[in-house]
């Protein structure tokens, strides 16, 4: 049992100081920033793999042809052979107008984003783009098809695998992730030896009281239970401070997070899954501080006769 | 009940404080432990009560062999010892009644089964009016009392007492030694150490067991060999 049944005239055998140490402000503090590390670590991990998987068989293929017209023939004679192929998930021929519709927020040439009066815009000699979706993750069989379709409906024209501009940003984000899961692990870590810091200075200031508990025939297993339960409740008291708070400030993150409906942020999310790991975490905290509460009291006492 | 035979105890790398030690208690016997100061009588009555191991040698208790006895064995043989501490060593923050209760409620005993016998030993010790004062509140004499009342609640087999009566009048001596007198003639093996000559002749068949220079001095062979029929 994690806070272990002790009865009231036994829990008197140690004073009723609680929330009087550091112990659960500290435990408070390093379980908030636990949970933030591990919110980010769910909300980054998450949004790699959404990248990740999203630019993993996708290229662009793009045409830069000089006659508009035989650049327009080939986009479409590319588009209709390749979705025509085994390997192709789909494949979708880029509108002019989405491609100035683009190009028109960095001109600054429409209000509305679409670029359809701005003449310098018009005059432009746009590329056309075909967007690929392969079949499945073989993306190096599949490109040896592609570069041969390509070659015979549209020489000269160019393919833009995804992986290869965005790639780098899902390797940042993904290691992000992994420096978040160690800060994770390095907080548990810092949390535990805080208890066993408590669990050792418990014993210093009790000695004498812990000294007369062995002499009238206490075993290791009584004190400990008294210990164990006095350390445990004083954590969880910080481990639910600790998740209050970092419950708070994750809701707070979340509605402004929900705001953001573009680019890659977009991608970062909890999820069911990581809801479940950040309501597990403060669970196991406690699991944690009273295990290691037990081993670290039950080692003390045995220097003892 | 108690049996040691050349035992040794020394501290460290120091040289030893008891050299050769042996002696056999007898079941319901009564004994003062005498001796100058630093003559070893506190490490003597340390392994009395299992808060020390000799360094050499043999000591039996209640039939066993407790030199190699593993650890966890020690608290169900501690349970059957009282002990009296010079400092009395009272659990500051509890009650002069929860103190005394303290060895029956680590052995078990339910509250309901307790309350009498803590409430009779108060009264006994004349406390009853003061049994939720806490240690710091009572008087020298008020803590002794208390420790005593502590160290016989649970009828043990055998009580140490590390000068008992240092800190009270000679009239509250007198009823402690009559406390430890009634326990002895219940069957509890008693050994008292103290310095107070008129404690030890009033305690008839009452045996000395005198330390030297960390030895016990024995000379008729009385406390190594004693006759069977002592009880």
């Amino acid at each position: 049992m994690l806070i272990p049944r002790v009865p009231v005239q036994h829990r008197r055998l140690l004073p009723d100081r609680r929330l009087s140490g550091p112990t659960p402000w500290v435990i408070a503090i390093l379980m908030m920033l636990t949970l933030l590390a591990a919110a980010a670590g769910v909300g980054l991990a998450r949004s790699a793999d959404a990248i990740g998987s999203a630019i993993a068989g996708r290229v662009t293929v793009q045409i830069v042809t000089a006659n508009p017209v035989t650049r327009a023939e080939q986009a479409a004679a590319l588009r209709r052979a390749a979705a025509a192929q085994p390997f192709v998930l789909s494949a979708r021929a880029v509108d002019r107008a989405e491609l100035q519709a683009t190009l028109g927020q960095w001109f600054g040439s429409d209000a509305s984003g679409d670029g359809g009066g701005d003449p310098v815009l018009n005059s432009l000699p746009l590329p056309a783009l075909v967007d690929i979706d392969f079949v499945g993750g073989d993306r190096s069989g599949h490109m040896a098809q592609l570069r041969a379709l390509v070659a015979a409906e549209a020489p000269g024209a160019r393919i833009i695998p995804h992986a290869e501009w965005l790639g780098p940003v899902a390797r940042l984000i993904g290691s992000l992730a992994w420096i978040a899961a160690a800060l994770v692990v390095l907080m548990t870590l810092a949390s535990a030896a805080v208890v066993i810091m408590t669990a050792r200075a418990a014993l210093g200031t009790h000695y004498a009281t812990i000294e007369m508990l062995h002499l009238i025939g206490a075993t290791d297993r009584q004190i400990t239970r008294l210990f164990q339960r006095r350390i445990a409740i004083d954590t969880a008291y910080g481990i639910a401070l600790g998740t209050a708070v970092a419950a708070a400030l994750l809701l707070l993150i979340g509605w402004q997070w929900a705001g953001i409906t573009s680019g890659l942020a977009a991608t970062a999310s909890l999820g069911p899954t990581g809801w479940a790991l950040l309501l597990a975490l403060p669970l196991l905290a406690i699991a944690l501080a009273a295990l290691t509460a037990r081993q670290t009291l039950l080692a003390a006492l045995k220097k003892i006769l | 009940m108690v049996e040691f035979d050349g035992v040794g105890l020394r501290y460290g790398p120091d040289a030893e404080v008891l050299r050769d030690i042996s002696f056999n208690l007898q079941p319901g016997s009564f004994y003062f432990l005498t001796g100058a100061s630093g003559a070893g009588k506190t490490s003597l009555l340390k392994m009395l009560y299992l808060a020390q191991r000799p360094s050499r040698g043999i000591v039996r208790l209640f039939g066993e062999d407790l030199v190699a006895m593993p650890r966890d064995r020690l608290p169900g043989f501690r349970r059957r010892i009282g002990v009296v501490f010079q400092d009395f060593r009272l659990i500051p923050h509890l009650s002069a009644r929860d103190n005394i209760a303290l060895p029956l409620r680590i052995a078990g005993v339910s509250e309901e089964d307790l309350a009498g016998p803590v409430s009779e030993m108060l009264s006994w010790i004349g406390l009853a009016d003061r049994a939720d004062a806490h240690p710091a509140t009572l008087s020298g004499g008020e803590q002794q009392r208390v420790a005593i009342a502590r160290a016989v609640i649970a009828r043990p087999q055998l009580l140490v007492a590390d000068e008992p009566t240092g800190n009270v009048d000679p009239d509250m001596a007198m009823r402690l030694l009559g406390l430890f007198e009634a326990l002895n003639r219940l069957g509890t093996t008693v050994v008292v150490a103290t310095h107070d000559i008129h404690l030890i002749s009033r305690i008839e068949n009452a045996q000395m067991m005198r330390l030297e220079k960390g030895r016990l001095s024995d000379p008729t062979g009385a406390l190594r060999f004693p006759p069977a029929n002592r009880v």
